[in-house]
């Protein structure tokens, strides 16, 4: 569909009413994954090693077991044998084999009748070990003399010769690269680096989980995807899906961290020990930092070919990420999106998947395409001040538009960078005049968004209202853009829409809310169902009038005859053919289920003001701008949300967040006391301008919002911090003892 | 080890529970009494999820423990709306969509309340530096701040 086809007048859609859950979320009344409770419940607790990499030698738990009131003990041996692929590396992440892989992996679990007495059991379970080497630093597991933390791992994409950690090599580009860097003025190459942070939510996993002997099962548990915890779970406890049903409770943020299993199938393992009691385990902060997804680190060298009027004439990234003991690094996604804004005839891109004594990584908020941007838009703002070029106008004369092909190969549909850049160009923040210490940085940053499975169904009640079921957890506000498109569609009241997020046995399988795809997925997907039920609600009209279903069209909230041949009758309102839907037929509902086509990708630009104390070698940010294209905002208020919340995430990964290590391999900042994420006094307002290049795959012109605003503030804020200072950090994050040792060092 | 029985008055009721001389207030409000409003983002202080004022003072629910509630008066997130009126900072928080999961949000309206009532009229750093202990990962704060300035600015105009 053209763009100027898309509507662009609407009742509700682009309003801000208050958000469905809001009235529960602000009484306390909204029940999250630590919040149930169950008849004869236990908790259960987790024992964890203390080594970052060792063999098992023995798991004694007959103390533990001797307390009054412990009821079950799990280890490797209560789980199936003979798991392959990711589906091994699930469960060996669950519970340890033959070694631990990492400071806080699992090695047991034990049920008791109260957390502090499961808690007790757990540090009385004697697990006996014998240290091996470890590895944590990415640049050194990659070495070929490195501890080996796996043998076998590799895939087939791993040529022969490799150092023994990789377990995953990409290699993939276009054009003539070197006939590329010969056409440029000016070539540099640089090395980056990014640390390990994690999605820092501020609720930490927590379920219930009930399995009985006969195999069936129930779980509540604060998730991004109920089917992906059904999935996983029954992988690695070998259960019969359709057997498990999975509740979704409300969710204390995620950012990609609640996509998969950390102790859930232990719960259920606990349970099925223990007689079938439910089990409800609730990890702490220092479990949460220990041993559930952080994101990868990187260490990046990129090559850029420039001329002297800003055209980009080739480009190479070779990036090194470890993703923890198991493969799954984001190397590929940070690859695609690293030149991913600019139309480059020549790229080559190399990548390595490192294996490492850290916890599997997970996702967090566009996997890789922060780190990616880290290194690309930071040596692109390193060459306009050589060449004195202005780094706006090159990243214009560099934008990629619809019909270009992407630097990962897709061709972009219809794309909003362009919009996104002059919009950014024309900013008052940009004319506001800077001070002494003070700089000014912008970047751009891209995500590719996300359709997967989707499942919704869509029921009219007897009163004409409409309930919405649908399987993507509400994160930040989807049921609020979900039941605005969907009154929008049937031409009823918002607050006569209720959308509920249903557990695994209501619809078929949906992907959890991840890739910025509730809002385009389950909406799209509602819009097609309401759309359904539309047709319906005309057939009965069209039954009673005695005329053509084909004669009756919905106009605001009514079927009516569509024009004057049609016959004579007074518009039927949704609430009359419910109020008689019993007798006419039965139940009207409407469902739709795909993977639904025409996602579109979002590119933003951040610009950011920031002041370097000379003493102290201090940032703060005084300014901070997010402008991004959202194709429609549904509920702007809840897409300026997304904005911001990425922004904050970016700018604590930038100037403060990562994960510290000790020689021994544990990591030393447990507790967000150490692992600090950004607090209110540490961030100004967040300004936000949303760009609307309505997107031709979604009905309203969606596109996903939630990611792309993670990836501009790492480098937007290092350029400042080179405008602000003149010294380049090239290591994040940049925490005032490097910039000072680096302005030290300039002199 | 023994329990310890403890009479308190929680949102102006009367409250009886056994607490493990180990556990934490916030334990206790949500496991014995039932109020699951308060939550644990950290149990190390450092989050502020947890906030409660205990006798009138905003603290750290995951700070004290449950047994020194003894005889004092407690009051959570269950109890800020009052005769089922919202109070102006949680409407202004829906109205502001100063909420996107909401799990920060129980810890970060009781202790915007005890601020207000402090200092009716404050500025965007006073409220910046009053919240530094409460972690909101979703908003970045931004709405946060407005939403609290614009409660402040009605309840100084009902005054
Ligand atoms: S739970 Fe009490 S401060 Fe975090
Ligand atoms: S709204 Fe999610 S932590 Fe604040």
């Amino acid at each position: 569909m053209p763009k100027d086809e898309l509507k662009a007048e609407f009742r509700l859609v682009g309003t801000r009413p208050n958000r469905p859950d809001g009235l529960d979320k602000v009484t306390g009344r909204a029940r999250y994954g630590a919040d149930a409770t169950l008849p004869g419940m236990l908790w259960g607790a987790v024992v964890r090693s203390p080594h970052a990499h060792a063999k098992i030698v023995k798991i004694d738990a007959s103390k533990a077991l001797a307390l009054d009131g412990v009821k079950a003990v799990v280890t490797r041996a209560d789980l199936p044998t003979g798991l392959t692929g990711e589906d091994w590396n699930l469960q060996e992440n669950t519970l340890a084999g033959e070694k631990a892989l990492y400071d806080g992996h699992a090695v047991a679990a034990v049920a008791a009748t109260s957390r502090l007495l499961a808690e007790e059991a757990a540090r009385l379970v004697e697990v006996t070990y014998e240290v091996l080497p470890h590895v944590i630093d990415v640049d050194d597991a990659i070495r070929p003399d490195a501890p080996v933390i796996r043998e076998g791992a590799a895939d087939a994409s791993v040529p022969p010769g490799m150092p023994p950690n990789v377990v995953r090599y990409l290699d993939f580009g276009r054009g003539d690269i070197d006939a590329g860097f010969a056409a440029a003025d000016l070539v540099r190459e640089q090395t980056y680096k990014t640390e390990a942070t994690h999605q820092g939510y501020i609720e930490p996993h927590a379920c219930v989980g009930q399995l009985g002997a006969d195999g069936k099962g129930e779980m509540w548990v604060c998730t991004q995807g109920q089917w992906y915890i059904r999935k996983m779970c029954s992988a690695v406890l070998g259960l019969e899906a359709a057997q498990l049903r999975v509740t979704p409770s409300e969710i204390g943020g995620g950012f990609g961290g609640k996509t998969t299993i950390f102790m859930e199938p232990l719960s259920l393992a606990l349970s099925r020990k223990a007689g079938g009691r439910p089990v409800k385990i609730v990890m702490s902060r220092s479990e949460v930092l220990r041993a559930t997804g952080p994101t990868a680190s990187a260490s990046m060298d990129v090559k850029i070919g420039m001329k002297k009027d800003g055209t980009i004439t080739a480009g190479r990234a070779e990036f090194r990420m470890q993703g923890g003991a198991f493969p799954g690094s984001p190397v590929a996604e940070g690859l695609y999106c690293a030149f991913a804004p600019y139309a480059i005839p020549a790229l080559q891109h190399i990548g390595y998947d490192v294996l490492a004594n850290r916890p599997k990584c997970a996702a967090y908020r566009a996997p890789g395409s922060p780190m990616g941007a880290f290194a690309v838009e930071s040596l692109i703002d390193e060459m306009c001040r050589e060449l004195g070029l202005d780094p706006m106008a090159v990243r214009l004369k560099n934008a990629v538009r619809e019909g270009d092909t992407a630097s990962y190969g897709a061709t972009f549909g219809s794309i909003g960078l362009i919009e996104t850049l002059e919009a950014t160009a024309a900013h008052p923040n940009l004319a506001v005049p800077l001070g002494p210490n003070q700089g000014r940085g912008i970047a751009s940053g891209f995500w590719f968004n996300h359709a997967g499975e989707t499942s919704v169904t869509l029921a009219i009640g007897e009163d004409g209202t409409a309930t919405v079921s649908v399987g993507t957890p509400d994160i930040g506000g989807s049921r609020a853009s979900i039941a605005l498109m969907t009154a929008e569609t049937l031409g009823i009241r918002y607050e006569d829409v209720r959308v509920n997020i249903v557990e695994t046995g209501a619809l078929g399988v949906n992907e959890p809310t991840h890739g910025s795809r509730a809002t385009f997925a389950s909406g799209k997907a509602a819009v097609i169902a309401a759309e359904a039920a539309i047709r319906e609600m005309c057939n009965r009209a069209a039954a009673e009038w005695g005329i053509e279903p084909e004669a009756v069209e919905w106009v605001q909230g009514a079927a009516q005859p569509a024009g004057p041949n049609a016959g004579k009758f007074p518009p039927m309102s949704i609430a009359e053919i419910a109020s008689k839907m019993g007798g006419t037929g039965g139940p009207i509902s409407g469902h739709h289920e795909s993977v639904p086509d025409g996602f579109g990708a979002s590119f933003g630009a951040h610009v950011v003001d920031v002041e370097v104390d000379p003493e102290t070698g201090r940032t703060t940010v005084l300014r901070y701008l997010v402008v991004q294209d959202a194709g429609r905002a549904i509920h702007p208020a809840y897409v300026e949300g997304q904005y911001q919340g990425g922004a904050a995430q970016g700018i604590g990964w930038a100037l403060n967040e990562e994960y510290i290590y000790g020689k021994d391999g544990r990591l030393q900042n447990t507790v967000f006391l150490d692992y600090r994420i950004p607090v209110a006094s540490d961030l100004p307002p967040i300004d936000t301008v949303i760009v609307e290049v309505p997107n031709p795959g979604h009905p309203y012109g969606v596109r996903g919002v939630g990611e792309t605003g993670i990836t501009p503030p790492l480098p937007a804020i290092a350029n400042a911090i080179h405008a602000a200072t003149g010294v380049r950090l090239r290591h994040l994050p940049m925490t005032p003892p490097k910039i000072l040792a680096a302005m030290k060092t300039k002199g | 080890m023994s329990r310890i029985h403890v009479t308190t008055t929680v949102n102006g009721d009367t409250v009886e529970f056994l607490a493990d001389p180990r556990e934490t207030l916030l334990d206790c409000l949500r496991d014995h009494v039932g109020l699951t409003g308060s939550k644990e983002g950290c149990g190390t202080g450092d989050c502020g999820a947890c906030s409660v004022r205990l006798d009138g003072t905003l603290v750290c629910s995951c700070l004290v423990l449950g047994v020194e509630a003894q005889g004092r008066t407690v009051e959570t997130i269950e109890g800020m709306a009052t005769g089922g009126e919202l109070h102006p900072l949680q409407r202004k928080f829906i109205e502001h969509a100063a909420l996107q999961c909401g799990f920060c949000t129980p810890g970060i309206l009781v202790a915007a309340k005890a601020l207000l009532e402090k200092n009716a009229n404050p500025t965007d750093t006073e409220i910046r530096y009053w919240l530094a202990g409460n972690l909101c990962r979703c908003t970045g704060y931004d709405k946060i701040i407005r939403a609290v300035q614009d409660a402040a600015a009605e309840m100084r105009g009902a005054a």
